[in-house]
């Protein structure tokens, strides 16, 4: 039992409000990803829940105790730091150990956890060396055993992947989620890396300037933002929003006040300058830029209504100046003048095009 | 014919040139460094090998005659029970200060490494012996240290204690001139272990605080290891320092009562200027230069490994 609870979270530095009334249940056992831009209070976050940050106001809770006043040490907590916070002057046996003999364990117990640990990360070669003999990797992993060692209930790790380069980010990426089912304890992992948290998490939180957007798993995250906040963070590239003002001569009759359109890079086409499509919205366009990642290739695109990107799958397009995009009705999404997203709206196709009435949600 | 001797002319030319450059490219350092090396051997190389040269003489500072003695001034001195007692006198007075310095100065720092106005106003009070020239200091410490009139025995007699003759009792003497030391050291010891303190990355404690680790245990795993290179630093400046000590010395007790405080500086002082035994005193020099010298060998030596330095 290691469900996690914010209730009315409140953090204040100074005037700053850095956390703007939290409320949040991170499931027991769940991978949970907080994300978000730089400054939005996901660190702060994690740090109320580690007990190095005292909340303003409001309530902790972890499984069924409220923790808001405890120690650091006595919440079963481990945290993995972004900058490791090995200390430098330990081996990594003794970083690992530190911990164990704060909790008085036994010399022989000691010694077959470190084994046991040492094995599952593959530090058993390093154990006598000091953290500044390590590459980041390595000390990464030293960072986890002394984690995992310590048998917590809550697993934090604040960026903890921030430091490596990407090929090995990607690896360590893995060998957590591994972890994480190897483990089946609570983990929440703090990134401003969409990628990251869209991969790693089965909860993702997207907080921003204190406030949670959107609390939902990865898939729903991506095909259904509650907003534009949302919609534009999560994606490679994410959604793209446009004016709609820019639209009127090429959307139908909407019945609903809609400031926002949205289409997601992938389900936009590109066709030829001469081409018509029916229940479409279909954008004289220009390629800028054309990115070709191997198995998919990503255009810039210029139109009337703006820049926008364009996913596609196949091959390459040649021809840059006279193209069109087009993008079908039902993969629109709408927002209302407040970004927040309109689900179910009335599309009177008569015009530009013939009637048709249906009800589309973008999903 | 003769367009071939032009081209060699031409040849010869160019390499006296690039020998030429060389050559300045050689010399130019040296030339760099010259008027540093000037000033060094006159004011530092030429003292020292003068200071040995007396050793090995007998000279009465007037003479012209500087008699040879070969090493009968060494082992005068090394026989002479009044060196052997300035020699325990300046070890006694060099460990106590400075380990007594440090261990104050540490613990203040622990208190002081925080932002708060008073803390900053702690510091400075402090610190500010530091810039007080050592002879307003030995003449305030005279006064608070007087045994009938001054302000430690006034202090004391408030909690019943009588007078202690603080300078003028051969058993307290050399301790009152460590308490004036310290006293004027820990405000400097302090905010060099604060700097030393602010170095240490915070988030390593509370990594700490995770492991649920003691304040005390914290101190001595994590704190005291992280400072060593600010804590060796100290002791070994220290040391040098201490060994060296003359002002307060020479103001407050003149090396007495009954050669109490009479350390090595002073006792060169003293047979050099007041008995005018330059060759004795030359000699008590090399010892000197010889102990400090060893200490700074030890600095050297074990700065490069022993001690942690963050990379």
């Amino acid at each position: 039992m290691a469900e996690i609870r914010l209730v009315n979270i409140v953090k204040k530095f100074d005037e700053d409000t850095v956390v703007n009334n939290l409320n949040l249940t991170i499931e027991d056992g769940s991978f949970t990803v907080i994300v978000g831009p730089s400054g939005c209070g996901k660190s702060t976050t994690l740090r109320m829940i580690a007990g190095l940050e005292t909340p303003t106001s409001g309530e902790i809770w972890i499984g069924d105790e409220c923790v808001t006043n405890m120690e650091p040490g006595k919440r079963n907590i481990a945290m993995v730091f972004q900058n490791y916070a090995l200390y430098p002057t330990m081996t990594v046996r003794k970083n690992i150990e530190f911990g164990l003999v704060n909790k008085k364990v036994q010399k022989a117990e000691r010694d077959s956890l470190i084994q046991e640990i040492s094995d599952i990360v593959g530090l058993t070669d390093h154990l006598d060396k000091k953290p500044h003999q390590l590459s980041g990797g390595q000390r990464q992993r030293v960072a986890l055993a002394r984690a995992m060692v310590k048998k917590p209930k809550v697993f934090i790790l604040d960026e903890p992947l921030s430091n490596l380069d990407a090929k090995l980010r990607g690896q360590m990426r893995r060998e957590l989620i591994q972890l994480h089912k190897r483990l089946g304890t609570t983990f929440v992992y703090v990134t401003h890396d969409q990628v990251e948290a869209m991969s790693m998490g089965d909860q993702i939180i997207l907080l921003d300037k204190g406030v949670t957007q959107q609390m939902d798993s990865p898939m729903n995250m991506y095909h259904d933002p509650n907003n534009v906040f949302t919609a534009e963070f999560i994606g490679t590239p994410p959604m793209n929003i446009l004016e709609r003002g820019h639209l009127n001569a090429v959307l139908p009759t909407l019945f609903e006040d809609v400031k926002y359109v949205g289409f997601k890079p992938e389900h936009a086409e590109i066709i030829a300058g001469s081409e018509e499509r029916q229940d479409h919205v279909v954008l004289k366009s220009e390629i800028l830029t054309t990115e070709t990642l191997g198995a998919e290739t990503i255009y810039t695109v210029s139109n009337a209504a703006g820049m926008m990107n364009v996913k596609r799958f196949d091959t390459p397009i040649e021809e840059t100046n006279d193209v069109q995009i087009a993008i079908p009705y039902e993969k629109l999404y709408f927002f209302d003048g407040q970004e927040e997203r309109i689900r179910f709206i009335e599309i009177d196709r008569t015009a530009p095009q013939q009637p048709k009435p249906v009800l589309v949600g973008g999903v | 014919m003769t367009l071939a001797n032009s081209n060699e002319t031409l040849h010869r030319k160019r390499e006296q040139s690039a020998l030429s450059a060389l050559n300045w490219v050689a010399v130019r350092p040296y030339m760099m460094i010259f008027p540093a090396i000037i000033v060094f051997t006159l004011f530092f190389l030429y003292p020292i090998g003068y200071m040995i040269y007396l050793s090995f003489h007998d000279w009465n500072f007037v003479s012209p005659d500087k008699d040879y003695v070969g090493f009968s001034n060494f082992t005068a001195l090394l026989q002479d029970a009044k060196f052997q007692q300035v020699l325990r006198n300046t070890f006694m007075y060099s460990f106590a200060t400075v380990s007594l310095t440090i261990s104050i100065s540490l613990l203040l720092a622990l208190w002081l490494n925080k932002k708060g106005a008073m803390y900053g106003f702690v510091q400075g009070a402090i610190f500010s012996p530091h810039i007080i020239s050592l002879v307003s200091i030995s003449m305030l410490w005279m006064w608070i240290m007087d045994t009938d009139y001054g302000l430690l025995n006034w202090f004391l007699n408030l909690f019943g204690i009588s007078n202690i003759p603080w300078l003028t009792d051969p058993k307290t003497s050399l301790l009152s001139l460590i308490i004036v030391a310290v006293w004027k050291g820990i405000g400097y010891y302090t905010l060099i272990f604060i700097a030393g303190l602010q170095s240490i990355p915070k988030d390593i404690y509370e990594a700490a605080a995770l492991d649920d680790t003691s304040k005390v245990r914290t101190f001595f795993k994590l704190t005291l290891p992280m400072l060593s290179p600010t804590l060796f630093f100290l002791t070994i400046i220290g040391l040098i320092g201490s060994f060296q000590v003359f002002e307060t010395i020479s103001i407050m007790t003149k090396g007495g009562p009954i050669n109490s405080t009479n350390t090595i500086v002073y006792y060169i002082y003293e047979n050099g200027f007041r008995f005018f035994k330059i060759g004795y005193a030359s000699t008590a020099g090399v010892i000197l230069l010889l102990v400090v010298g060893v200490f700074t060998i030890i600095y050297f030596k074990l700065l490069s490994r022993k001690v942690h330095y963050q990379s």
